[in-house]
């Protein structure tokens, strides 16, 4: 931890990077986003188990790019969304400097995003066991019961957009559901509309979600939305054998093979 | 009460089903007309959103059709349309839509009598499983008038 502070006040101090983007203590015990412009505010960088939210949903905010170059506190997941950002030309090296995390909060100093996706290339996106149990229990259902689970869970949803605000993937600048003529998704919460917003947001995340959780976690309501993403992993393995983000590679669903196989088209 | 006729959409590409689905036609060959076809430039310009919305707005099935495999007009738009379909087919299985009611296919100019076959598969197989009610009973109806004012 008095690594990670003490690097990002070198940052701050020689002027190398403008803003360093990490967790501080937040109220009720809870963690937040850091800005930390200058030495002191540095000091309050935390890492913790607490600290769950990907703060690479940031990276892409005209406000915070507008500071100048930045520097973020980023462990794993944040690091697969930063690669994918990069690769989707949204964040590049001279303008943000990454500054890696294990799980027990011991700094990773990066000189390049290359090498930050030399790190996340050693570990596979892996869904986590008790996940598993969830998707094949839906998996087991009919339609109608996966319908009426569905129609359930995201009926209470009253579209404060936390999961698409949280989600470093979700960046454009006008989104569908702001789209009026024509209306594609109700405003207002509507059983159909929530499922159609919840369709679209996983849908347009198909090969690029780096399974970060961030929506769940962001959900004021617990919304199991990550089953969606999840499970689309899990297609993306089945169908076109997995994805890792790479800087370099397109993503799963803007390239093709002419062999890609299906087994429903007449 | 009279027999039901479902409705269904097509949404084709303009260089293979759409003048596939001509053929059909200047060949006299009969199929059911229950199909409102809608044209697009290409499968690969045909948005998820348009599938999910044809449902709310009434239809009972939807054909997506175009180009076979090489054949596209574009070279590549019905591969990446391919992929997008093979990821939105099993979402929508998730989360409970009825993908029986999807029907996907590959239908050249040259294939008249293809599609009247699929047209008339398709219109069987959805007057089995009846209108899509389960789909539109969920939303409140009158939201859809005043979001659009």
């Amino acid at each position: 931890m008095d690594e990670l502070r003490k690097r990002a006040k070198e940052l701050l101090e020689a002027g190398t990077v403008k803003v360093v983007i990490g967790y501080e203590n937040g109220s009720a015990g809870k963690t937040r986003a850091l800005f930390a412009r200058n030495a002191a505010e540095a000091d309050k960088l935390i890492f913790d188990s607490r600290c769950i939210m990907n703060l690479a949903a940031y990276l892409t905010k005209t406000e915070v790019k507008g500071i100048g170059k930045m520097a973020i506190t980023a462990p794993l997941p944040a690091m697969r969304a930063i690669i994918q950002l990069a690769s989707e030309f949204q964040v590049s090296d001279d303008k943000l400097m990454v500054l890696g995390l294990t799980p027990d909060a011991k700094m990773l100093e990066f000189k390049s995003l290359s090498e930050v996706e030399e790190y996340v290339h050693k570990s596979a996106i892996e869904i986590e066991a008790k996940y598993n149990e969830k998707l094949e229990k839906l998996n087991g259902m009919t339609p109608s019961e996966r319908w009426n689970f569905w129609i359930g869970e995201l009926s209470p949803c009253f579209k404060c957009y936390a999961c698409r605000a949280a989600c470093p993937m979700c960046y454009c600048h006008k989104c569908t559901v702001e789209f009026n003529q024509p209306q594609w998704i109700p405003v207002p919460s509507d059983d159909l509309g929530n499922l159609e917003w919840h369709m679209m947001r996983a849908i347009h995340l198909a090969g690029r979600c780096v399974d970060c959780d961030a929506c769940y976690n962001a959900c004021p309501l617990g919304i199991p939305l990550n089953l969606l993403t999840k499970r689309m992993l899990i297609d993306a393995k089945e169908y076109f054998g997995g994805y890792q983000p790479s800087i370099k590679a397109d993503h799963l669903m803007s390239t093709y093979k002419p062999g890609d196989k299906d087994n429903f088209i007449m | 009460m009279a027999e039901f006729e479902p409705k269904i959409v097509a949404f084709v590409c303009n260089w293979c089903t759409y003048a596939g689905a001509d053929l059909t036609g200047t060949s006299r060959i009969k199929y059911a007309s229950n199909v409102r076809i809608v044209r697009f430039p290409c499968t690969g310009r045909i948005d998820y959103m348009l599938l999910i919305k044809a449902f709310d707005e009434g239809a009972d099935g939807i054909i997506v059709s175009g180009c076979h495999p090489n054949d596209c007009h574009y070279t590549s738009g019905n591969f990446h349309a391919r992929r997008r379909w093979m990821m939105f087919r099993s979402l929508a299985d998730f989360m409970g839509v009825d993908i029986r009611r999807i029907k996907f296919s590959w239908v050249s100019a040259a294939e008249g009598a293809k599609w009247a076959d699929i047209v008339n598969t398709t219109v069987t197989d959805i007057r089995a499983l009846g209108p899509y009610t389960e789909y539109r009973k969920v939303s409140k109806g009158n939201i859809k008038e005043v979001a659009n004012g």
